[in-house]
């Protein structure tokens, strides 16, 4: 394993594929279901620990987390505890892909609010919509989590939002 | 400039105080330390150099280098990033080599110290020191903590990130709680607390051991105690550039502080210089603090730090620059510019790769180096081990060094995290428990499972390096 991703400070897609396989077309139409983008092994477990259904599993305390896609039933503890911010869920719905995200900034968006997409390089992709926000306080892990909606193809290549602010 | 609106933390600001700096009134608030306070007012040049006059800024703020020397009511030398400023003060820029003013009344306590004893003297109030404080008390010893800090929970106190590890260590959970966790911890045994207070000599004596501490840069107190355990933590390396000593260029640590700490803004613009965990947590804080991270730059052909920490800043637009280096900082008494080249595999500036950036403060995160001042003076023996990052004293699986009664944990027995930390204060604080008579079978189980949960923290990567150096100085 090459680890570029180590030099860039961001994985590409395909990368990401290569360290865990990520779900199909099918399964993300079923419903959200979690991603991790941590592909390097560092002693961390919460994930796996706040899985309600045994789909996050490894082996050691090192090993990075693998995600039984058929168990997950898309309840977002993941996004809301991982440490390292590295949990996301996507859905497609209705011709639109949802993506849910972790969000620790200010101003915190409302439902409704339209933001700036940007991919995993921070290079801005789009524009989408807020369809969910959990406040820091509603979270089990202390992080503020939005969903945003995005057309279809944006699905797994957006991974943060800007607020527009007043522009 | 002081921040109003975090996502993270809440400023609880004291009432309003004023005191003097070269005769000019400041505003500050109760709770703040000299140093950050004038930081807040906007002075960033503290002092001149003593040779060509250069001026000079912070750069640790936490009381481990000498950078804001000044004068404070006639005392020289106080380091004014950990005293605590008093309606009133008077605090003097020196020149030259300050002597202690004739009209300065000897400190009270200086001839005669203040004498305690106890049974374990933890010196360094952070992860390591609270944790074994906490565990060697309920085994039975009197505590004692000693801490330079105006607040116990050593570096913990300025890290809003979620910690790695398990839940049942924390993990998830964010290091300014666990702080306030551990500190609530020692307030309820009734540990007694020095803060502000540097422990400046450990001279082991027999089946005792006496600390010479200072506080509050003023008054001498000496403790004796049956054994100590040295948490000092680490201090940040230095990087020497052209233009290295202007103010705006500081340690990553002491803009956490001024940022996280003190709620104060530590610039508008922040280069970082190193992609390891510290940096690059630095540069997350920063965007939450809304202060603008042009770039991190890294020597190395790669991040240092953990991935995901990468990820979430380049993700938010903040390119990571590996293979790349700073090359100069530039400004007229402060910094206003700082340029990065990129590096050949031979460590050479590649010509035509220079950029420059607009940026008024440029952050070091260049490594720590364990604070091993005392374990040396005490007669310990010290090995310099790589994989620990620098000069660290031999110690046994108790954490015990080789002057009996004498341990070590945290950051100051090798560099490493929190998480460590904690667990080597627990060892070492069950060890010091048992050494000093107390403890049962039950706290041997608890010892063994700290152990475990070490051995299963280190067992990737990153730890399988760490315990590469422990194996080096394993007695």
């Amino acid at each position: 394993m090459s680890e570029e991703w180590m030099s860039r400070g961001y994985i590409t897609l395909e990368e990401l594929d290569g360290v865990h396989p990520l779900p199909g077309r099918e399964r993300l139409m079923e419903g959200p279901v979690a991603i991790p983008e941590c592909p390097q092994e560092i002693p961390c477990t919460p994930c796996r620990e706040i899985c309600p259904t045994g789909a996050i599993t490894m082996e050691r305390v090192n090993d990075p987390p693998r995600v039984d896609y058929s168990k997950c039933i898309g309840c977002s503890l993941c996004v809301q505890i991982c440490p390292g911010l590295a949990f996301f869920m996507v859905h497609l719905k209705e011709g639109k892909a949802r993506v849910t995200m972790p969000y620790e900034y200010l101003p915190l968006p409302r439902r409704g609010e339209r933001v700036r997409l940007l991919d995993r390089k921070g290079e801005v992709v789009g524009e989408g919509v807020v369809v969910m926000v959990m406040t820091r306080e509603r979270s089990r892990g202390d992080t503020a989590v939005l969903t945003v909606e995005m057309a279809e193809e944006l699905a797994m290549v957006v991974r943060a939002v800007e607020v527009m602010g007043d522009e | 400039m002081r921040i109003e609106r975090h996502p993270i933390l809440t400023f609880r600001r004291g009432r309003r105080v004023k005191f003097f700096f070269n005769g000019q009134e400041v505003e500050a608030r109760e709770g703040e330390t000299i140093a950050m306070a004038l930081y807040a007012a906007g002075i960033r040049d503290l002092s001149k150099s003593q040779k060509f006059h250069r001026p000079r800024g912070l750069f640790c703020a936490i009381g481990k280098c000498s950078s804001c020397l000044l004068t404070v009511d006639g005392i020289p030398n106080v380091r004014t990033c950990i005293i605590p400023v008093k309606e009133g003060m008077r605090v003097e820029a020196s020149e030259g080599n300050p002597r202690l003013a004739d009209n300065v009344p000897p400190p009270k306590k200086f001839m005669e110290p203040e004498t305690h004893r106890t049974d374990l003297l933890v010196i360094g109030g952070g992860p390591a020191g609270l944790q074994a404080a906490i565990h060697a008390a309920d085994m039975g010893a009197r505590v004692t903590v000693l801490d330079e800090a105006p607040m116990l929970g050593g570096q913990l106190v300025k890290q809003t990130h979620k910690f790695f590890g398990k839940r049942q260590l924390h993990a998830g959970v964010r290091g300014i709680k666990i702080a306030e966790m551990l500190i609530e911890e020692v307030r309820r045994r009734g540990i007694e607390i020095f803060s502000r207070t540097s422990a400046v000599g450990l001279f082991p004596s027999g089946e005792e051991k006496v600390v010479d501490a200072v506080e509050a840069e003023r008054y001498l107190h000496r403790f004796t105690a049956r054994a100590v355990l040295v948490a000092t933590g680490a201090m940040e390396r230095y990087l020497p550039f052209p233009g290295a000593d202007l103010p705006g260029v500081y340690g990553a640590g002491a803009v956490q502080t001024l940022m996280n700490t003190y709620g104060i803004l530590p610039g508008e613009r922040v280069l970082i210089v190193g992609a390891g965990n510290v940096g690059l947590i630095l540069a997350y804080q920063l965007m939450q603090a809304g202060v603008k991270v042009p770039a991190v730059v890294e020597a190395l052909p790669r991040v240092g730090g953990y991935f995901v920490h990468a990820a979430k800043i380049r993700r938010q637009g903040v390119p990571i620059l590996t293979r790349h280096t700073i090359v100069r900082a530039a400004g007229s008494g402060r910094v206003e510019q700082a340029t990065v080249a990129e590096l050949d595999e031979r460590w050479s500036v590649i010509e035509g790769t220079e950029k420059t950036y607009d940026v008024d403060v440029v952050a070091l995160s260049v490594g720590l180096r364990p604070s091993v001042e005392l374990l040396q003076q005490a007669g310990c023996s010290m090995r310099f081990v790589r994989e620990l990052a620098g000069l660290v004293p031999l110690r046994d699986r108790n954490m015990q060094t080789t002057v009996e009664g004498i341990y070590v944990a945290g950051d100051a027995s090798g560099i490493e995290e929190a998480t460590t930390a904690m667990l080597e204060g627990t060892i070492a604080g069950i060890s010091a428990g048992f050494y000093l008579g107390h403890g049962d079978e039950k706290w041997q189980e608890r010892l063994e499972r700290a152990r475990a949960e070490l051995e299963e923290f280190r067992d990737g990567p990153i730890g399988r390096e760490v315990k590469k150096g422990i194996e080096r100085v394993l007695i």
